[in-house]
Formats: structure tokens, sequence, C-alpha cells
């Protein structure tokens, strides 16, 4: 009984970071800032949803499923690889170099704006 | 010889374990072909992956995991309120340059992604020597605040586990 | 009973999301934010077939979630590296 209060606790949670994520992709202004927002409340909404799985499988159907852990295992380790691609086609297409911070070491350029000159060059 | 047959042990652990999750049974079935399943894989991609990884302090990843897995469920809450009630035009965000202490290829990509997954933050590039980071920031009044948590509560850590 | 509502609040909320990015996909003006998009509808629609695994009591589907989940992180970087590259295989 408890448990399935859990379950659902967690279920209503992940459904409003769910929401929220889609939401910022629509209010935020810009190409970066827009990042931020799939990547973090997604990432919480779908884990909320595959615990609760997890769970509810363990407790109500009394089945011991390892495949939520296996999908948010991937999703956690997927999710920072493909927001770094799309900041990098993010930052080549729409920021120039000269509005970012220097790198540390005086002389050197960022990874990601390299190619660029070349090919105009 | 044996390090000829597992060039990566610990890779053949972690194969064989997800193929017993994957098949969802834990049957000697089930293991036994993970376990083959994990002898070939590593054979076949050893050459493109020539050094070990070596951990100094292996058990410091169990702290590691669980101070980001609080500070995920943090910034997911400080995201949320951010993208409910903050106006566009009160958003501060910006680029800033994290110096980099830590050398190895493993330990950067560990720091960029937890840089990504944690408040606010987007690792967004590298510097061509791998020195510096490029992280934006959805909204951060204090830059230089920003830089220093990054230093003190990530890279210190890895750097414990990795050098 | 509760776990019923729950599970139709969940669904209802990763719909709306999933409506949302759609809007988003076809009003964004950069080739960016499309794949923003597109990544995110892929997040979405696998919480949406979990739930629907829940609420039908099986566990078929959930080779369909890891599927999508391999298939749409495989799509988004070889996208971004198409667009960065100008190929995906060198």
């Amino acid at each position: 009984m408890i448990l399935e209060y859990v379950i659902a606790a967690l279920l209503v949670i992940a459904g409003f970071f769910g929401l929220v994520g889609s939401f910022g992709l629509l209010k935020l202004p810009d190409q970066m800032t827009r990042l931020h927002a799939p990547t973090k409340a997604t990432t919480l909404g779908v884990g909320g949803v595959l615990i609760a799985s997890m769970l509810y499988f363990f407790g109500v159907e009394d089945a011991l499923s390892f495949h939520e852990l296996m999908i948010t295992l991937f999703l956690f380790l997927a999710a920072p690889i493909t927001a770094f691609f799309i900041a990098r086609v993010q930052l080549r297409n729409h920021v120039a170099e000269r509005d970012l911070p220097k790198p540390e070491r005086a002389g050197t350029r960022w990874a990601g704006h390299l190619g660029q000159d070349r090919s105009s060059d | 010889m044996l390090s000829k047959l597992f060039p990566h042990p610990l890779l053949t652990l972690v194969l064989t374990a997800v193929w017993v999750m994957l098949v969802n049974v834990l049957t000697l079935n089930a293991v036994v072909f993970g376990l083959i399943l994990g002898t070939i894989v590593p054979l076949v991609t050893a050459a493109y992956w020539p050094d070990r990884p070596k951990l100094r302090n292996p058990l410091g990843i169990i702290g590691y995991i669980l101070i980001v897995l609080w500070d995920i469920c943090v910034a997911n809450v400080q995201v949320a309120l951010i993208i409910l009630f903050k106006r566009n035009a009160d958003l501060q965000s910006a680029f800033i340059t994290v110096p980099l202490e830590l050398r190895r290829p493993e330990a950067i990509t560990l720091l960029a992604g937890t840089i990504t997954m944690t408040p606010g933050t987007v690792s967004a590039d590298l510097a061509e020597d791998g020195n510096s980071l490029l992280v934006h920031c959805l909204h951060a009044p204090d830059p230089a605040g920003t830089v220093h948590d990054i230093k003190s509560r990530y890279e210190r850590r890895l750097k414990e586990i990795f050098e | 009973m509760i776990l019923t509502y729950a599970l139709v609040f969940a669904a209802v909320c990763f719909g709306l999301g999933l409506l949302m990015n759609l809007w988003f996909l076809v009003r964004a003006d950069s080739t960016g934010d499309k794949i923003l998009a597109l990544d995110t509808m892929v997040v979405n629609i696998i919480a949406l077939i979990v739930i629907y695994g829940m609420a039908f009591g099986t566990g078929v589907f959930f080779e369909a979630a890891m599927l999508f989940a391999m298939m749409g992180f495989i799509s988004t970087v070889a996208y971004c590296r198409y667009i960065l590259r100008g190929n995906i295989i060198e």
C-alpha cells in the first residue's frame, strides 16, 4: 500500500519535470540556454518513471526486472554526450569566437572553432 | 598469457553483468554466454584501446556517484524554478572558462559529463591543448564562484580517484 | 486506484511535452534547435512507452524502449557529426 503511494509520487514528480523540460525548450530565449532545459529536466523525468516502473514490477507484479536499470544507465551515459554534440553545433553556427572567453593558456583556441577557419582560408 | 586473453578484465566483468541484465534472468546459461561475449569483445576491440585506465582509488567512485546523483536532483529543482519563475530578461547566462588540472582523457570526459548533468551548467567545448573547458551557465550572477565550485566539488575528487 | 490516477497524470504530462516539442520542431529556425527538439522527443517517447508498459502490466515494451534510447542517441550524434564535419564515417 505504501509502495503504491511511493510509485504514484515518483510518477507525478517525473511527469512534472518532464513537462517543465519540454516547456523550457519553448520558453528559454537563445540557442545556448535552450540546451539546459532538456538535458536536465528530462533526465530526472525519465529517471523517475523508470524507477517507478522498477518498483511497480518488483512490488505489484512480483518480478525483478533489470531492463529499467539498463535504460536509466544508458540515458545517463548518453545525455552528456548528446548535449556536448548539440552544444558544439550551436557554438559553431551561432556564437562568434570573439564572444567567448579566452582559454586558460595564452595563444590556444577552442577546438570547436578550429576547423571553421581552415575551411574558410 | 592471461593478460593477452583478457586485455581488460574489468570490461569483461562489466560486459557479463550487462548481458545478464539484458537477458533479465540469472541462469548459468546467461552467465556463460555473457562470459563468452566478455572475452571476445575486449579481444576484438583491444587494438583500438591500447592503454588501460588505472584507478588510484576505485572506492572513491562510489562516493563521487552519490554526490553527483544528489547534485542532479538539486540541479533539476533549480533549473525548473528558473524556467518557471524567472523572466527571460532577468536571466544572466554566461560562458566561463574552467582551467583544468586533470590530464587524463578519461578524467576530463567524466568531469565534462558531470558538469553537463549538474546545476545550470553545460560543458560546451575543450581548448585545443586540453588545458581548459568552456562551460555555459544558465544563470550565473557570480561566474568566478561557479568556477570555484566546479573545481573544489568535482575536479578535486576526480583527481583523487584518477591521479 | 491512486496508481491509475498517477499513471494518467504522468502520461498526460509527457504527452503534452511531446506536443510542445513538436511545436518547437516546426517553429525552430536553426538546425541545432531542430536536433535538440528531436532528441527531447525521443526521451519523452521512452517515458511514454514505459508508462504504457506499466499501465498494461507487461514487460514486453522494455526492449522497444531500450532500442528507442539507442537509436535516438546514435541518430542525434550522427546528425550533429554530419553538420560539424560534413560526413559521418571518415
